[in-house]
């Protein structure tokens, strides 16, 4: 078990804010980088996600324990793998061609985040926050035991990175749901119909086990 | 406040089901328009989309048309999708309704929520970045002056190309959509441009703090021709009995929403949700007049925006209850915005 404390994240769009905003309100150290210079994201950080600290996307990667990838996902061929060596990396993104356009390598992937990870092969990757949309992140996030908590699932080869990713979905407002192994992250991918379900943890835990046997 | 609609032209269905044509979505469109304008709305928007179930896609002459028929009402795109259009014939088309309708033409530039328009105009999504940053630069730089020099990657070079008409007023207020992302909130507030909030799910106050940025971010730049104004652009429906108005309204909004999510992977919205986000601090402003004046004014609170407009004929809402509900929007929900935010305001602003 690692002792997170503090996050990077990737991305300062809807999804990367939201996420950041979650972060520092479970308690954690926030790091953010995105394509601007860190001087240039300040400003927006002090009112969007006030106490995360703007960096470059190497000093990001660096000095956090968990990194979330929260890009526009065409642009995760920039990441160089070699720095994600032996981390937690947290792809929360997701292939919409509609607005990405075509990237031939996602076309036919049953899920994005295998096509990432097999360029970030050194990472201990994992597939959360995908499947519920960026809005959520905010008005969704509830205490432990609150009876309408929402569940996210956690999907990736490696199940102490996992765990880890609990404890920190469960600070920030959510029940985890362990999907098992990233191939299982197919279950909860667009067009199914966990896919933005607003699901409870049993709830996700039986569908997860539906789709996973069918 | 200003307060007024927007549109996508939905097709509609009658009073036996059956569903209305695409031209006669045209027409409905501008007795929406006219009427809103009898009633006192401030603004009409009409946003450009490519399908059967929408098919708005020549917003200008349907605009133009309207100028003819109405006198106060400003009439706007929400959004023109500037990335697969040509900013030059965008900027001739607005300049036009702008002195047939005596200086009441805006454009919204967007890249707009659906994307039918990038293979029909023989564009790739691949340029979707690319082709917006380049063509809201053209478009800019034509609002400035008649004459222009330019170079870019998308469109064939202007040397020393003439652009007319020219608005009276000198300018076209053109104002930046975005759903959001703090960096469009940025991008705005450096070119001076004035901002509208599509603010379309979930808790609308989370938008304060964008607002908040892009005041912040106007004052660093200090743009010398800043227009500064916010506009929130919301799904939004009003009737006379609150429940009655969501019970109606959630049909049409589930229609429209389960057709969308079957196209792009995501399920049919549920009552659950739609009634969170239509009642209290939600993004969907469904209810009766006193609820939904009452949530504009606190929105305000977080927000201080400056002209809050609704789509409300979403998923084949019938055209009578389209017009009952701008009806109402004009004739009770804005006299009592007006006299709320009047009781809200320091003396010295309303004298």
């Amino acid at each position: 078990m690692t002792d997170i404390k503090v996050i990077g994240i990737l991305g300062a769009g809807r999804v990367g804010t939201a996420l950041a905003r979650r972060a520092l309100a479970a308690g954690y150290e926030v790091r953010i980088a995105s394509a601007r210079a860190p001087s240039e994201i300040a400003l927006m950080m002090d009112f969007v996600a006030p106490g995360a600290v703007p960096a470059t996307t190497e000093q990001v990667i660096a000095e956090s324990d968990m990194v979330l990838l929260a890009l526009p996902l065409s642009k995760y061929r920039s990441l160089r793998p070699e720095a994600f060596a032996g981390k937690i990396a947290v792809d929360a993104m997701n292939y919409w061609p509609q607005t990405d356009g075509v990237l031939p390598e996602f076309e036919g992937a049953p899920v994005s985040s295998e096509v990432v990870a097999d360029h970030l092969a050194g990472a201990r990757l994992l597939r959360a926050f995908n499947h519920l949309g960026y809005h959520e992140l905010d008005a969704e996030a509830r205490p432990a035991g609150d009876p309408g908590r929402r569940a996210l699932a956690i999907a990736g080869d490696d199940a102490a990175a996992r765990a880890d990713l609990a404890v920190v979905i469960d600070r920030m407002g959510f029940d985890p749901v362990d999907a098992g192994p990233l191939a299982q992250a197919r279950a909860f991918a667009i067009g199914t119909p966990l896919f933005g379900a607003p699901l409870g943890r049993v709830e996700m835990q039986e569908a997860l086990a539906g789709q996973q046997a069918a | 406040m200003e307060l007024g609609v927007y549109s996508f032209g939905d097709v509609q269905r009658d009073t036996d089901g059956a569903l209305g044509s695409t031209a006669q979505a045209q027409r409905n469109l501008l007795e929406a328009i006219r009427l809103a304008d009898e009633v006192g709305l401030d603004y009409f928007g009409i946003g450009e989309h490519h399908t059967h179930e929408m098919p708005a896609s020549a917003a200008t002459v349907v605009l133009g048309a309207a100028a003819s028929v109405t006198k106060n009402i400003i009439l706007g795109s929400a959004v023109t999708v500037l990335s697969t259009d040509d900013p030059v014939r965008v900027y001739q088309q607005f300049a036009t309704l702008d002195a047939l309708s005596n200086g009441r033409a805006e454009i919204t530039a967007g890249r707009g929520s659906s994307t039918e328009s990038f293979p029909l105009f023989g564009h790739s999504l691949n340029d979707y970045d690319d082709l917006y940053a380049e063509k809201l630069d053209l478009l800019l730089k034509l609002n400035e002056t008649p004459r222009i020099t330019w170079e870019g990657r998308f469109r064939p070079a202007l040397d020393d190309a003439l652009v007319v008409p020219r608005p009276d007023r000198g300018h076209l207020p053109i104002w930046l959509a975005t759903g959001g992302n703090p960096n469009s909130t940025v991008r705005a507030a450096v070119a001076g441009l004035p901002i509208s909030y599509a603010i379309i799910g979930g808790p609308a106050e989370r938008f304060g703090p964008l607002a908040d940025l892009y005041r912040r971010a106007v004052e660093q730049v200090a743009h010398p021709n800043a227009q500064t104004r916010i506009s929130v652009a919301s799904p939004g429906f009003v009737g006379n009995d609150a429940q009655a108005a969501k019970d109606l309204w959630w049909k049409h909004y589930h229609e429209a929403f389960r057709a969308l999510g079957e196209i792009r992977g995501f399920p049919a919205p549920q009552r659950a949700g739609f009634d969170r986000d239509a009642n209290g601090g939600g993004a969907l402003f469904v209810g009766s007049p006193e609820e939904i004046a009452e949530r504009i004014v606190a929105l305000h609170g977080v927000m201080g925006h400056d002209r809050h407009f609704f789509q409300m004929d979403l998923g084949q809402l019938p055209q009578k209850d389209f017009l009952g509900a701008i009806e109402l929007l004009g004739t009770k929900v804005k006299p009592l915005v007006d006299a709320a935010l009047a009781e809200k305001a320091p003396t010295s602003e309303t004298v």
